[in-house]
C-alpha cells in the first residue's frame, strides 16, 4: 500500500456538515432517473408511462450500444417520461409502490453482461471523454475511489455501512474485465479490504477523491488507453448483486449546507425526490435558496420538485444571494468575503467554516492571472494551456496537453478559484464531446 | 446606498437597447458594476465562486503602486525646489508634486479609459479592468516634463495598437504602459531624455516658482544614469539616496523603498509572481557583477557596483511592476525563472554597453515580452514530450 501525497487543491470548509452518524429512513413518494446523469448514452425508451417496473428492470437502452441499459432504482409505476425541447428526455419518474421488489439476475452470467443488464454499467465512467464506458473497449485498468473529498460530502464508507463486506466480491468481479489492475484510492484512516485490488492511500485536499486525479497520480491515461473509473459504492452494489442476485439501489444521502436546519444522513433510494428528502429541514428564510443535487462544485442545480441525481450521495442547500446589491464589493476590507487568494482579508480567519452563496462575484474576463488552475489541479498537466487549446479547438494540442486524462470535475476547483470566472467545467465538457465526435 | 441603487435603477432603461442613451450602455454597465457587485449567480458548473475577481486583483496592484505614487509626488516637488534653489517644507514639496502629476494622471486615465469604453461598446462587452493599472503606471514612468499632448497621443497609441487590436485586456503581447513609454522615447527622443526631461523647473498649475526663461534654457539636470552613460560617475548618488529616492528620474522609479513596499504587497497577496521578481533581480545582479568584474572606462556603468546598479534607474520598478505583468510575461513556473533572469541580464547589458541608452529596463521587458510565448512553448513542450514518451513506453510494455 503506497501513500501518495497531493499538495495542490483546496478543502473548502463550508457550513452545514453532518455531525452525527445517525440515519433516518425516508420513503420517497416519487423517484426519477435523469438521462443527463449518464453522459454518452442516447436513450431509447423500453418502457411506457403507466407500466409497472421493479428494481433493476430496464427503463431505456443506448441508441448505438443497445446492451447498455439504464434500470429502475425502485419498484412502482412509471409515472411519466418528461420531455423537453426537441423531445429530449429530461427525466423518467416512477411512483414507488413501497414493496421494493427486485428483478432476480442470473449470477452465472458473465460479469460484463451482469453489469450491463443491471444498469450498474451506466454508473461507471471511462477515460478518455468521461462518458459511460464503451462495451467494445477493454479497460487497461479500473480505478475505484473509496472517498469523496468534495465539500460537505459524506464519507463513502459511512454511506456503505454494512455493505462494505461486498466490496471484495465486487473487486474480484471487476478484475476479470481488465488486463491490468483494479486500483482503489483510500484515505489513510478509511481503508477497505480487497485482496484483489491494488490499494493506494491519498493524503491531501480535494480533488484527491476524484478517481481521475488518483489515476493521474498512479498510472496516467495515455493516448489509446481506456480506463474505467467508479466509486466504491458501485463496487459494493456489484458485489451485492453477485452475492444475492438482486440489485440494491438504496442510498445513504447526506443533506448538508448552510441553509439546512439540521444536516443529517437519510436512507432512501437513488433518484428520490428532493422534496421528500428536505421535508421541513430547510432554514426559514425570505431569501431564495439554491438546492444542489450533489456537492457545490460539480452538483446539479435542481428545483424543489427535482430529484437526487444518480452519481451523488449528497444534497447541498446554499443561499442564492446572501446580500443583494453589495456596495463596492471589490473594495471590501471585510474578512467575511471568502477567497483562496490573499487579495481579500479572509486569510486572517484561517480555515473557518464559511457560508458561501451562489453569486459569481465578478464578470467573465480573459485569462489574466497565471498558475491559478495549476494550483488546484494535482495532475502533471498545464491546465491553462489545455483550456486555451480546447477553446481554440486545436485537436493536436488538446491531445498533446493531456485531454484524455481529464474530466470536467477535475477542473471544478479551478473554476471556483478562477479570477476570470470562466466556466471551465463546461469548456472541458464541450472539448471532450467534440473530441469524441471527431475521433469515434 | 438604497437611494443610489434606486437612482441607478431609474437610469437603467435609458441605457438599455432602444433607450435614448443606448450608445453609452458600456459606460453605464461599467459604473453599475463599479458601484454594486452584480447579483448574477452561477448558471453552470460550480455553484460557489471565490470573492476575488479581476477588479479586486487590479485594485490590489493600484494599492501596491500607491507608495511609489506618493514618493513620486514628493520627489517631483523636492527636485523642483532644489533646482530653483528655494527652501521648501515637505508639505509644499508634496503639494507641488501633486499638482505636477495630477494632470498627467487625468490625461492618462481619460484617454485610456475613453478608448476602453468605446471598444467595449463596439464589441458589446463588459469593460475590462486592465487599464486601471496601466493608467497609474503611465504617469509613473513618463518623465515629468513630457507635454501632456504627447502623453495623450502615446497612451492612445498604446491602448489601441498594443491592446485593443489584440483583443483587449488579457490578450496583449506587449506591456501597454511600456509601449506608451517606448512610443514617446522613439517618437520624441529629444523631449524624453537628456537634461531637461526629468526635473520640472516651471510652475505646476500656477504653484511653485519658475526659473526665468534663459535659466530654463541653461538648466541641466540629467539623471544619475544620464551622467554615467557619458562616463562620469562622480554624480552617482550615495546608495542611501538612491534607496530612499530623492534623485532625478522618472517619477515612480526613483525610490527603492516605495518599490519594495509595493513588492511586498504584490507578493503577499499573490498577485505578482515571486519567481519573476526574484529572477529579474538575480539576472540583473549577475550581469552587473560580470560587468563590474570586467570594468572599463569606456563603459561608465561598468564602474558601478552591483547594489548601485540595482538601485539606480528604472530597474527595480520594472522588476516589480512591469516584468510581473502576467499577461505579457511567461506563464509557466519554469518559464518565469528564465523570463525574469533574461530581463535582468538584458536590462543591465543595455545600460552598460550601449551608450545610446542610459537605461535598458524598458527595452529589456519589451524584448522579453516578445519572447515569453516562446519560452512557455518550450516549457510546455517538455511536458508534451514526457507524455509522448510515457505513451510510447506503455505501448512497448504491452507488446512485450
Amino acid at each position: 500500500m503506497a501513500i501518495i501525497k497531493l499538495k495542490r487543491g483546496y478543502d473548502l470548509n463550508l457550513k452545514g456538515k453532518v455531525e452525527s452518524n445517525e440515519v433516518t429512513d425516508v420513503k420517497a413518494t416519487l423517484a426519477a432517473i435523469v438521462p443527463d446523469d449518464f453522459h454518452g448514452v442516447v436513450p431509447r425508451m423500453d418502457k411506457k408511462a403507466g407500466e409497472h417496473v421493479v428494481v433493476g428492470e430496464t427503463l431505456y437502452h443506448d441508441k448505438t450500444h443497445e446492451e447498455i441499459k439504464v434500470t429502475a432504482p425502485v419498484s412502482g409505476t412509471l409515472k411519466e417520461v418528461v420531455r423537453g425541447e426537441r423531445r429530449k428526455i429530461l427525466a423518467i419518474t416512477i411512483e414507488p409502490d413501497g414493496h421494493n421488489d427486485s428483478r432476480t439476475f442470473d449470477t452465472k452470467n458473465t460479469v460484463k453482461d451482469l453489469l450491463l443488464e443491471s444498469g450498474l454499467w451506466a454508473m461507471m465512467r471511462q477515460r478518455p471523454y468521461d462518458v459511460v464506458p464503451n462495451p467494445e473497449a477493454r479497460p487497461r485498468d479500473i480505478f475505484v475511489t473509496a472517498f469523496d473529498s468534495a465539500p460537505l460530502a459524506p464519507s463513502l464508507l459511512t454511506v456503505l455501512g454494512d455493505d462494505v463486506k461486498y466490496v471484495a466480491r465486487g473487486v474480484e468481479a471487476l478484475k476479470t474485465l481488465t488486463l491490468g489492475n483494479v486500483y482503489i484510492g483510500c484515505r489513510p484512516d478509511e481503508t477497505v479490504e480487497a485482496p484483489e485490488a491494488v490499494i493506494h492511500t491519498f493524503v491531501g485536499p480535494h480533488p484527491a477523491g476524484n478517481a481521475g486525479i488518483q489515476a493521474a497520480n498512479v498510472k496516467p491515461v495515455n493516448k489509446g488507453d481506456t480506463v474505467w473509473t467508479l466509486d466504491i459504492v458501485t463496487v459494493a452494489r456489484l458485489g451485492k448483486l453477485l452475492a444475492t442476485g438482486k440489485l440494491d439501489c438504496t442510498a445513504l444521502v447526506a443533506v448538508t449546507g448552510s441553509e439546512v436546519k439540521e444536516p443529517r444522513l437519510l436512507r432512501t433510494v437513488m433518484g428520490a425526490a428532493v422534496g421528500d428528502l428536505l421535508a421541513d429541514n430547510l432554514v426559514e428564510s425570505d431569501k431564495e435558496q439554491r438546492i444542489v443535487s450533489g456537492n457545490v462544485l460539480t452538483g446539479e442545480h435542481v428545483t424543489p420538485d427535482g430529484f437526487l441525481r444518480a452519481p451523488y450521495r449528497q444534497i447541498t442547500i446554499i443561499p442564492e444571494v446572501a446580500k443583494r446589491d453589495e456596495f463596492m464589493g471589490w473594495a471590501s476590507l471585510s474578512h467575511k468575503k471568502f477567497s483562496v487568494h490573499r487579495t481579500f482579508l479572509s486569510w486572517m480567519c484561517g480555515k473557518k467554516e464559511r457560508s458561501l452563496d451562489a453569486k459569481m462575484n465578478g464578470g467573465e474576463r480573459a485569462i489574466v492571472m497565471c498558475g491559478e488552475y495549476d494550483r488546484m489541479l494535482p495532475m502533471d498537466i498545464y491546465g491553462e494551456f489545455l483550456i486555451k487549446a480546447i477553446i481554440a479547438f486545436d485537436i493536436d494540442k488538446m491531445e498533446q496537453l493531456g485531454i484524455y486524462e481529464v474530466a470536467p470535475e477535475d477542473f471544478a476547483l479551478a473554476e471556483f478559484a478562477d479570477t476570470s470566472k470562466l466556466e471551465l467545467q463546461y469548456i472541458v465538457r464541450e472539448g471532450l464531446d467534440k473530441m469524441r465526435a471527431e475521433m469515434e | 446606498m438604497k437611494a443610489l441603487r434606486k437612482f441607478m435603477d431609474k437610469l437603467k432603461p435609458h441605457f438599455q437597447e432602444g433607450g435614448r442613451l443606448a450608445k453609452l450602455q458600456s459606460v453605464y454597465d461599467g459604473m453599475e458594476t463599479f458601484l454594486f457587485t452584480p447579483n448574477t449567480t452561477s448558471r453552470s458548473g460550480v455553484h460557489v465562486h471565490d470573492s476575488n475577481d479581476l477588479k479586486r486583483t487590479m485594485i490590489t496592484v493600484v494599492v501596491a503602486l500607491m507608495p511609489c505614487l506618493l514618493m513620486a509626488m514628493l520627489n517631483t516637488g523636492h527636485q523642483h525646489f532644489l533646482a530653483l534653489g528655494v527652501a521648501a517644507g515637505w508639505g509644499e514639496k508634496f503639494l507641488f508634486g501633486l499638482l505636477a502629476m495630477l494632470p498627467v494622471i487625468v490625461v492618462s486615465y481619460g484617454v485610456g479609459l475613453g478608448i476602453e469604453f468605446i471598444a467595449a461598446q463596439i464589441h458589446h462587452k463588459e469593460i475590462q479592468e486592465g487599464f486601471l493599472v496601466t493608467g497609474i503606471l503611465i504617469p509613473l514612468i513618463v518623465p515629468i516634463n513630457t507635454p501632456l499632448w504627447m502623453t495623450a497621443v502615446a497612451t492612445a497609441f498604446a491602448v489601441i495598437f498594443a491592446k485593443e487590436v489584440f483583443g483587449g485586456t488579457g490578450m496583449n503581447i506587449f506591456n501597454v504602459a511600456l509601449v506608451t513609454r517606448a512610443f514617446l522615447f522613439f517618437a520624441y527622443p529629444s523631449e524624453m531624455s537628456g537634461d531637461k526631461a526629468f526635473i520640472k523647473v516651471d510652475s505646476a498649475l500656477g504653484y511653485g516658482g519658475s526659473l526665468p526663461q534663459n535659466a530654463i534654457d541653461a538648466f541641466s539636470g540629467p539623471t544619475p544614469l544620464g551622467h554615467v552613460v557619458t562616463g562620469d560617475i562622480t554624480h552617482v548618488p550615495s546608495l542611501w539616496d538612491s534607496f530612499v529616492g530623492f534623485i532625478p528620474g522618472s517619477p515612480g522609479e526613483t525610490s527603492m523603498i516605495a518599490i519594495l513596499i509595493g513588492a511586498v504587497i504584490l507578493l503577499f497577496t499573490g498577485v505578482a509572481s515571486w519567481r519573476v521578481m526574484l529572477s529579474v533581480f538575480a539576472g540583473g545582479a549577475a550581469m552587473a557583477a560580470l560587468a563590474h568584474g570586467c570594468m572599463s572606462e569606456t563603459y561608465g556603468a561598468s564602474m558601478l557596483d552591483v547594489p548601485t546598479q540595482l538601485c539606480l534607474g528604472g530597474f527595480a520598478f520594472a522588476a516589480v511592476f512591469m516584468a510581473t505583468d502576467p499577461v505579457t510575461g511567461a506563464r509557466t513556473k519554469t518559464g518565469q525563472y528564465i523570463y525574469g533572469f533574461l530581463i535582468g541580464v538584458i536590462a543591465i547589458l543595455i545600460r552598460t554597453y550601449n551608450s545610446g541608452y542610459p537605461e535598458g529596463a524598458m527595452l529589456a521587458v519589451l524584448l522579453m515580452n516578445a519572447f515569453a510565448p516562446l519560452i512557455d512553448h518550450c516549457v510546455v513542450q517538455v511536458n508534451v514530450k514526457r507524455r509522448l514518451r510515457r505513451a510510447r513506453a506503455a505501448k512497448n510494455e504491452v507488446k512485450v
